[in-house]
Formats: C-alpha cells, sequence, structure tokens
C-alpha cells in the first residue's frame, strides 16, 4: 500500500508538545510569518504558553482535527506543519499550512506537504471537499494551492486590513472528483 | 451634533433586547424541535434541545460575549408584548481588520413572512457598521435558504464566496454562498433613501 505519510520532500510526524512549543515560540518572532498564516493580531507567546496550548491541541483524545508536523527528508528538520478539521456531516475540511523556517519557503516543500493532506482528505478520511482560506498578499501560498489542485471558488473583498492597505481573503475549494481525476484514478 | 437620540436596539413593530435566563429557554427550546427552522439556522446537525441544555447555552454565549468580545447576541421582541421571536447577532468580529458574521432567525412561526427579518437585519447593519464602526459584514447563507438570500439581496449585498457541494443535506449536495456588505455600500444605500 502507498505511504500515505511520506511524498518527495517531506514526510508527516507527531511531535512531543515540547519539541514543538520551541519551535512555534521561534517562529512566533517572525511577523511576516504570522501575517501569512493568520488575520489575528500577531502576538509573541512563549514557549511555556505554546507547551500549554500544545498538550490539548497534539492529544488526539481532546482535538478531533488532524494535525501533522512536517519534516523535510535530508536533515529530518522540523520545518512546518499542516492540519485537516473536518465538518463530517457534509463532508467538508478546512486545511491550514506553514512553514515557520523561511529556507524551505518557494522550493516546493508546501505544496508536496498539501498534496499528501489532500491525498489524506480523500482516501483515508473519505471527504467530498476540501477549502481553504488565503490571503490576496501571498502570491506564492495561492500558485502553490493551484499545484496541488485548488482552484479559487470568490474573494471576501478587502476583509484584510494590513499596513493601512486593504486586501481580499480568497476562498480555494477542490472536490473529491476533481482530485481523482488530477491523480488519475 | 451626535445622534443619541436614535434608539439603535428600536424598529417598528420589534426590538433588541436581552436574553432572559429563565423564560426564553422554553421558547428557545420549542425552536430547535422546528427541523426546517434548525436547518436553515444553523449548518451543523440539527439536534433538539431541551430548556435546560438551552440554558447552558445562554450561559455559554454570554460567557464568550464577556471574555472573548467578540460576539453582540440580542435576543428580537415583539414590540406589542415583549414576547421572544426570534435572535439575532454579530459574531467572530475581527477587530483588527473591521469584519463581523451577521446571523439572524425568527423562530416564532407565526411571525416570519411579516418583514420583522427585514427589519431585524436593518437594525443589525446599523449596529455593525454605526456602532461598531466595522468595515464589513459576511453573512454564509446555504443555497436553498431562499427566503434568507432574497433578503440579503434586498439589502445589497454581493455574493462574494460560492463553496461548491459545501453542504450535503436530504442526500443532496448543496453550495454555501458567502455574502459580503461594506460600510460604504450601506451608507450609498441609506443616501438613497434604500432599505436601510
Amino acid at each position: 500500500m502507498t505511504d500515505i505519510f511520506r511524498g518527495e520532500l517531506i514526510r508527516l510526524t507527531s511531535e512531543e508538545p515540547q519539541t514543538v512549543a520551541a519551535a512555534f515560540a521561534r517562529w512566533g518572532r517572525d511577523s511576516e510569518f504570522n501575517r501569512l498564516l493568520d488575520f489575528d493580531p500577531a502576538r509573541a507567546w512563549s514557549e511555556k504558553k505554546w507547551k500549554e496550548f500544545l498538550e490539548k491541541d497534539l492529544d488526539p483524545d481532546q482535538n478531533h482535527s488532524y494535525f501533522f508536523h512536517v519534516r523535510e527528508l535530508v536533515e529530518d528538520k522540523l520545518i512546518g506543519f499542516v492540519g485537516l478539521s473536518p465538518i463530517w456531516a457534509h463532508g467538508n475540511a478546512w486545511v491550514g499550512i506553514g512553514f515557520g523556517e523561511r529556507d524551505y519557503w518557494g522550493k516546493g516543500y508546501g505544496t508536496d506537504a498539501m498534496r499528501l493532506a489532500l491525498r489524506f482528505a480523500f482516501m483515508e478520511l473519505n471527504l467530498h471537499r476540501v477549502t481553504l482560506d488565503v490571503f490576496e498578499y501571498n502570491p506564492r501560498a495561492i500558485r502553490s494551492y493551484e499545484k496541488a489542485g485548488f482552484r479559487e471558488e470568490g474573494r471576501r473583498r478587502q476583509m484584510l486590513l494590513r499596513n493601512g492597505r486593504r486586501w481580499d481573503e480568497i476562498e480555494m475549494g477542490i472536490l473529491r472528483e476533481e482530485w481523482l481525476k488530477l491523480n488519475g484514478k | 451634533m451626535l445622534d443619541f437620540q436614535t434608539q439603535l436596539l428600536e424598529a417598528k413593530d420589534i426590538r433588541f433586547g436581552p436574553i432572559d435566563h429563565e423564560a426564553h429557554p422554553a421558547v428557545e427550546s420549542r425552536w430547535t424541535h422546528d427541523a426546517e427552522f434548525m436547518r436553515l439556522m444553523d449548518l451543523s446537525p440539527a439536534r433538539p434541545l431541551s430548556p435546560a441544555l438551552v440554558k447552558k447555552k445562554y450561559e455559554a454565549i454570554e460567557k464568550q460575549m464577556d471574555e472573548d468580545k467578540n460576539l453582540f447576541y440580542f435576543t428580537i421582541r415583539a414590540r406589542e408584548d415583549d414576547r421572544l421571536i426570534g435572535k439575532a447577532m454579530i459574531e467572530w468580529i475581527s477587530w483588527n481588520n473591521g469584519n463581523g458574521w451577521l446571523r439572524l432567525g425568527i423562530g416564532e412561526a407565526d411571525c416570519r413572512g411579516k418583514g420583522y427579518g427585514s427589519q431585524a437585519l436593518s437594525m443589525l447593519l446599523r449596529f455593525a457598521f454605526a456602532e461598531l464602526n466595522l468595515f464589513r459584514v459576511s453573512a454564509a447563507l446555504a443555497e436553498y435558504n431562499e427566503a434568507a438570500l432574497g433578503l440579503v439581496h434586498k439589502f445589497s449585498f454581493v455574493e462574494e464566496t460560492r463553496r461548491r457541494e459545501g453542504l450535503y443535506r436530504d442526500d443532496r449536495r448543496w453550495d454555501l454562498t458567502c455574502h459580503g456588505l461594506l460600510h460604504s455600500e450601506w451608507e450609498q444605500r441609506l443616501a438613497k433613501g434604500g432599505a436601510a
């Protein structure tokens, strides 16, 4: 059977809260990373606070989303995360992805991780569709999502205010049948 | 001079009020047994709630209003006798971006089709823009919710996103549409004397 946790450049893992807390506290000091990831204001959480969040968040008994950490295959370095939150009744899931290690931006690692997340969504969770939000000022992510098979489903106009300028929030989606076709199934 | 005299929570036939933790749980419990209402109001699976469960929900709502400060929740009352007929809210407010999500419903079946929803939306918009100073508002509506789609259309909302087959009900896939209205669009509409 296919190893659904391994891509061409990365693998999906589960990590100890301490390991992740250290990485998140470091990544959280990069305000650009924050602004690409989230529309809430950036804040610098301590490693201790991250560990408290994560002890609950990473426990599958308490958190019913599918949250993975991402390690690159050459040095086995922790470089990011990707998570799926299913809405079971409607067969939809939200996907979120973040790569805190800047050295791995723009080199296909994110696209590889997203492809694994989609395969997991359709071949393991058996969902009908996957949804994500992305910001107009993040063209690198938009390109990556398109490569993975997402298409734009609309824009919430001027949703974001950053540095005094308004930007759209873009919603993207992929249907199961689109993913199957794309993957020759 | 600021127009303090305009009552933000009063309309022609209805008004917004607080939760009554004694009287309202029984009324809303009855609404939760109305499957059609539940499926129009909410995207999560419909389930009837006992008055005790509704009471717990009310407590959670006021706790969230107090602690997170990103929710404004109103009960809709009939002006003539102050009885509970529906609910209206602005939720998931993003203060740094100035967006809030609107949701409202008339739970009392005999109060539907009388324009009360329109009065409630009008008040909710005035509250969002003139009191909370939001930049825009959003509303998510199932493709099959024709009454609500007609209502937001009347208030000049723009359909912005369409989550294809995002809903699965009665063995059919439906789109989930999201609609947006900017503060500036609301003001233009008022200036032209359209539905406030």
